[in-house]
């Protein structure tokens, strides 16, 4: 990898890790006495271990000219096996925190596997650490095809992976020690959140960059996903993570919003971090990606767009919606209510699009497992935004608020949209990049698929079960007026859910699994493949002829 | 001084106008005649295979 960065790069590369190491080597000392000094450490090992790496690399030969002829896919190489180990971590955590609802002594009295350090481990390690590499590097690879243009240089995208994984790691990390500021899938401290301003302001530059030199008048709408993403995710992350340290060398801050401002900033932040981080730039993936494997082009580009601006400016105002019967206004809960059902409208215009591409291929489909999975993807997207919009309606929400059922539906969502989609992509991109003709073995990629759709389904009626009569047992009165049921009772009447959820997780985990087994011997055949090279150049047929003839 | 109150009228108005705007400039770009044929030709662009990028 460090062959392929220029002498200028490879010294830009140590000049950066200095900083950061220097960085961290601040924290440590102003966070003596801090669990801050942990966070301060890990970062300078990080980046004294990859300044080795530079160093190692430092006086190899310098890359050609030549390169500049072909695509930058390393980087996106990388992505993918960072996000499916994620995955496979991720996906296993939240296994284990599901048995841990099933046997909740499973803790060893220790702090760390309490379910509310474990829990935010396994969904900022799915949402961020799978989803946010796939989407990384998904993106470095569309962005390129799209505009026919390199990355603008080999730097900049290896500080946004490499940059992006030790916000995860800190992240991940930092659960397990008990540092968070208790805001949903905004858990990290303000240090973490500093740095990934920077990663994701280099993100969009590498974005706009590669854009500026595209060789096609138009930008296809997939990029406008993935530019909606990093932009709007950005907005969001600067605003609802504002925040004061208690000091330099502490690791505790206190948000600059209170009360139900603070709770109407953070679902703004919550539920659009489902619009732009789980939503458009998968769509951005699904827009190139499922065309380009059925071999046909999308079936309505037009209302690809109309989708776009439907989904960008309608999602905006529906985070209120996880506020109804609190203290906010009523009007701003009617306003997110009213919002989250126009949604329905560009979110079924994308679902539909999907659907109606695959129109005509439906063999295709039957036949490649890859294609099932974005086909699958779309039915869930389309599946969940309708549950999504009915939930949001005040009464249905009196029924389904703080129950299983918004699990079951963020599953649907997570599942059977995000990581279907993801690994249908993933499935793709692999042999591509790693110029082979196929996966390892599509068999794998079959038995993933089931083991996929089996996991989801399971899951999901489970949680749908336990969260609609969890919702009923809240709101059952006896004849004297009190409550029929006390607390407890609701939840021994979960256990056989939570038992099935955790099965049905089991079997989705085993299938992040397999993808990642047969990822893992794609590149290995690649590398074979490679290596069985002869030594001498090989003289194509057709130039061997033309020699013969002059 | 900034209220409440002033703030509502403020979003319940302007709110109203300017996304009315936007769908309506949304759907003319969209529709817009001579855009047919890019979108058209973006759309089939993708579907080409090309495995290096043009300099």
């Amino acid at each position: 990898m460090i062959s392929e960065l220029t002498r200028g790069e490879r010294r830009l590369a140590l000049a950066v890790l200095t900083a950061v190491a220097t960085f961290g080597l601040a924290l440590a000392i102003a966070g003596r006495g801090d669990i801050l000094a942990v966070h301060g450490g890990l970062i300078m090992a990080s980046a004294v271990i990859l300044m080795f790496f530079v160093i190692a690399g430092f006086y190899a030969p310098e890359p050609g000219e030549e390169r500049l002829a072909q695509y930058y896919d390393t980087p996106t190489k990388a992505g993918v096996v960072l996000a499916m180990i994620w995955g496979v971590i991720g996906m296993g955590v939240g296994d284990w925190v599901a048995w841990l609802l099933v046997y909740p002594d499973m803790t060893f009295d220790a702090a760390w596997a309490s379910f509310g350090r474990l829990r935010p481990v396994h969904t900022s390690g799915v949402i961020f650490g799978f989803g946010g590499n796939a989407l990384i590097a998904t993106s470095f690879h569309v962005l390129q095809r799209t505009s026919r243009a390199r990355l603008p240089d080999q730097f900049s995208p290896w500080f946004v992976l490499v940059g992006y994984n030790l916000f995860c790691l800190i992240a991940a990390s930092g659960y397990l020690l008990g540092i968070t500021q208790s805001k949903e899938y905004a858990e990290p401290e303000w240090y973490a959140d500093l740095w990934l301003v920077v990663v994701w302001v280099v993100y969009f530059s590498i974005y706009l960059r590669t854009l500026m030199r595209r060789q096609e008048p138009h930008i296809y709408v997939a990029n406008w996903y993935y530019m909606a993403f990093i932009l709007v995710v950005a907005i969001l992350h600067i605003v609802n993570n504002l925040a004061v340290p208690i000091s330099f060398g502490s690791a505790k801050s206190y948000s600059a919003f209170s009360g139900v401002q603070d709770a109407m900033t953070q679902w703004w932040y919550g539920h659009n971090a489902v619009a732009f981080f789980l939503t458009a730039g998968f769509l951005g993936m699904m827009y190139y990606y499922l065309p380009k494997r059925a071999g046909r082009p999308v079936f309505s580009y037009r209302m690809s767009i109309l989708g776009f601006w439907g989904i960008t400016f309608m999602y905006m105002w529906a985070g209120s919606h996880h506020l109804h019967y609190t203290a906010l206004p009523q009007w701003v809960q009617t306003l997110g209510m009213t919002f989250s059902i126009m949604l329905i409208v560009p979110s079924w215009m994308a679902a539909a699009n999907a659907l109606l591409t695959l129109n005509g291929a439906w063999h295709k489909v039957r036949d490649d497992a890859t294609l099932r999975f974005m086909m699958l993807a779309a039915v869930f997207y389309g599946l969940s935004t309708f549950e999504g919009s009915f939930m949001s309606i005040r009464a249905v929400n009196s029924l389904s608020h703080y129950t299983d059922w918004t699990v079951g539906h963020v599953h649907a969502g997570a599942l059977g949209w995000v990581a279907l989609i993801t690994f249908g992509s993933i499935y793709a991109v692999v042999p591509w990049v790693w110029k082979r003709p196929a996966m390892y073995s599509n068999k794998l990629v079959e038995v993933h698929f089931w083991l996929s759709l089996a996991g989801t389904l399971v899951y999901v009626f489970a949680m749908w079960n336990s969260g609609i009569i969890q919702g009923l047992m809240w709101r059952t009165y006896n004849e004297g007026g009190t409550l029929a049921y006390s607390f407890i009772d609701s939840l021994v009447a979960m256990r056989p859910y939570y038992i099935a959820r955790a099965i049905g997780g089991l079997l989705f985990a085993i299938g992040a699994v397999v993808g990642l087994y047969n990822v893992w011997m794609t590149i290995r055949e690649a590398s074979a493949e490679r290596a069985d090279e002869p030594d001498a150049p090989v003289v194509p047929a057709l130039a061997r002829s033309l020699q013969a003839g002059e | 001084m900034i209220d409440h109150d002033t703030l509502v009228a403020f979003s319940k108005s302007y709110g109203l106008f300017y996304l009315m705007a936007m769908a309506i400039t949304v759907v003319a770009y969209t529709f817009w005649p001579s855009n047919k044929e890019r979108f058209e030709e973006a759309a089939k662009s993708i579907i080409d295979d090309e495995d290096m990028p043009c300099r």
